[in-house]
């Protein structure tokens, strides 16, 4: 979760104590669900009708600071106990440890709203399953500092993974680098052909050293271009999501057939100025369900070799989202649109297309 | 290992000379009291005691009794004197600071007296170095006027227990703070850091509690900065006793093994810290 964002949300539900982050440029979010089993003891607290459960968020860095070293937690640490104490404003670690010795941490938190966000495996066309171990042996061909890499199905039911390259560059001066995987290497393969999808690698490498670790296969949910790509660990007590924001091709002009009234926003048109600030102006208008607002997904940097292509650091300034499978059943408080979403409002593709959003308002 | 190399001539009369066939025994107590640049050194008929101090808040001392030494004599009463400690710790380990078996630097140190320099004969395998190291005036040292009967509380523990828990104090807190009670908590650590804070307890009858002498509920808080480097003297001790006085003094005494199983003690006094406000737990 600290490869995602820098503040952990803890929320304790009916099913399980949910640990969640998220990206800066809400592009990426995280949720491990353990379940009540997980735990020898598991009390999340009441809800009433008119109050919710208490959840919170804090810093990732005091929070893994109390699990500093594994090896001396596994030798010294007994058990763990974690109280959320909203009166005195703390939330409580303590370590019962070799020997009798007690390590209590009292760590500050900060309230939050409900950090949820929106996706739904089942509207995925694509699915891979894997063992964790396969892809961390394809992943590790690829450089450290790559940012993208492009997951594709080739011929023979071939998966390929690729590195991915901005057009802008050049060729000459940049390396290629490109594996392909056999279909039984796999789980199981349920693809849509000639599928590819880019995403970050970064944010997904940490999901599998967790995998592998913890020997669990890895599930990929992925649809077209320009939709999140969802990662799914199962186990008996444990579940997994991470959902990335992932390039939209402009090239196949995707209007994906939704079955829920989202759609992709249309495509830029050629004469889009192609600098930030008037995107960002674009952006600020396109809520108001102009035809012509330019996708705030990835699709502004590709190819369109004049556009400025936004490099990591500057991912704060650029809401880089894919648009959101509403899941048709549930209604979800969605704080994070700021209004309930019910499936078929023509507007509401011109609308979020942060995976994401802060209702706070703090960025 | 017998020091071969000529050491000056046998007719002059040295105030402080001894002989130490492993330099590691000296060198490494000395690291475990390197929080400053310069030490105070004392030498009597018992041994020799460096001292270091800092912010006239904390003390710590290293004894190297006479009976680890292969020879100590010294003439006077006592002999003190002032010296760069880095300088004396870099010429120690001039030969390397690994410790393979088999291998150690034997030490010769001589002193004339007052104004002379403190000569340092190393020897490892045949090759000798010879270091000259200017002295000054000692300054007065502090006086914690700590002694046993004024003690109110007092714990022994295992190091061990301790070890880790030094390493890996917040140091984002200022304070560290001490609780010592026959009651719960027993004996707490407890910091105030950025992230909130910490405790950790430690129970009377803990596998690691060797000694267990509470009379009364004490809390004391002392400047982190200060106590951080006694963690050097805490990983090399296998016993650690921490003492209280009623004013809120810290006595740390680490009891330290060398390679040879003999004895030797390193001890931290520091002044409780009386400006910080009443932090929040």
């Amino acid at each position: 979760l600290s490869r995602i964002g820098d503040e952990l949300y803890l929320e304790p539900t009916e099913s399980g104590l949910s640990l969640r982050a998220v990206n800066s440029s809400r592009s990426g979010f995280a949720s491990f669900l353990f379940a009540p089993l997980f735990f020898q003891l598991y009390e999340p607290g009441s809800a009433g009708p008119e109050t919710e459960r208490f959840r919170c968020k804090v810093h990732m860095k005091s929070f893994l600071g109390i699990f500093r070293s594994l090896p001396s937690l596994e030798k010294s640490v007994g058990k763990c106990l974690i109280l959320l104490k909203p009166l005195a404003s703390r939330l409580v670690l303590q370590l019962h440890c070799k020997y009798g010795v007690t390590k209590t941490h009292n760590l500050a938190f900060q309230e939050c709203e409900r950090l949820q966000a929106v996706f739904d495996t089942q509207s995925c066309a694509s699915r891979l399953c894997a063992p964790a171990r396969v892809l961390a042996e394809a992943v590790v061909h690829f450089p450290p500092m790559l940012a993208e890499v492009t997951l594709g199905t080739g011929p023979g039911g071939k998966i390929s993974l690729r590195n991915y390259v901005e057009d802008k560059a050049e060729p000459s001066k940049t390396m290629v680098t490109e594996l392909w995987l056999a279909e039984d290497e796999f789980q199981s393969v349920a693809v849509a052909p000639g599928s590819h999808i880019t995403f970050c690698l970064k944010e997904f490498r940490g999901l599998l050293s967790f995998a592998e670790a913890s020997n669990l296969p890895l599930t990929i949910h992925f649809d077209e271009p320009g939709r999140p790509v969802i990662f799914t660990l199962d186990d008996t007590v444990l579940e997994v999501h991470l959902v990335l924001a992932t390039l939209s091709d402009l090239q196949s002009n995707s209007r994906s057939p939704s079955t829920n009234g989202v759609s992709h926003l249309p495509a830029p048109s050629d004469d889009f100025a192609d600098d930030l600030e008037s995107y960002m102006a674009a952006m600020e208008t396109s809520e108001g369900g102009s035809e012509r607002a330019p996708s705030p997904t990835f699709s502004l940097r590709t190819p369109r070799p004049a556009l400025a292509r936004s490099k990591p650091e500057e991912e704060e300034e650029e809401e880089e989202g894919a648009v959101p499978g509403t899941p048709p059943h549930k209604k979800f408080r969605s704080l994070f649109f700021g209004s309930v979403m019910t499936p078929g409002r023509p507007g509401l593709a011109t609308t979020q297309e942060v995976l994401a959003e802060d209702s706070e308002g703090e960025s | 290992m017998p020091f071969s190399a000529q050491p000056p001539a046998s007719g002059e009369r040295y105030a402080l000379s001894a002989s130490l066939d492993n330099a590691r025994h000296l060198s490494s107590l000395l690291r475990a009291v390197h929080f400053q640049d310069y030490a105070t050194c004392l030498a009597t008929a018992s041994g020799l005691r460096v001292t270091v101090e800092d912010a006239k808040c904390i003390q710590a001392n290293a004894f190297i009794q006479a009976e680890i030494f292969q020879e100590f004599s010294v003439q006077e009463e006592s002999v003190m004197f002032r010296i760069n400690l880095s300088v004396l710790l870099d010429c120690l380990t001039i030969f390397g600071t690994s410790s393979l078996p088999g291998t150690s630097t034997a030490l010769r140190m001589c002193y004339h007296g007052y104004g002379y320099p403190l000569m340092l004969f190393l020897e490892e395998g045949g090759v000798v170095t010879v270091c000259k190291i200017n002295t000054q005036e000692p300054d007065e040292l502090l006086d914690f006027d700590f002694c046993s009967t004024k003690v109110v509380n007092k714990i022994i523990l295992q190091s061990e227990g301790l070890r880790e828990a030094f390493a890996e104090l917040d140091m984002t807190s200022e304070v560290l703070q001490i609780t010592m009670s026959p009651d719960k908590p027993y004996f707490r650590l407890s910091t105030f850091g950025n992230a909130g804070s910490a405790h950790l307890d430690y129970p009377r009858d803990s596998d690691l509690m060797e000694a267990f002498h509470c009379n009364q509920t004490q809390t004391n808080r002392y400047k982190i900065s200060l106590l951080k480097p006694s963690t050097k003297a805490l990983a090399l001790s296998c016993k650690v006793s921490i003492r209280t006085d009623a004013q809120g003094f810290l006595s740390l005494q680490y009891m330290i093994k060398n390679e040879d199983g003999q004895i030797c003690f390193v001890e931290y006094y520091c002044c409780p810290d009386e400006n910080i406000t009443e932090a929040e737990l």
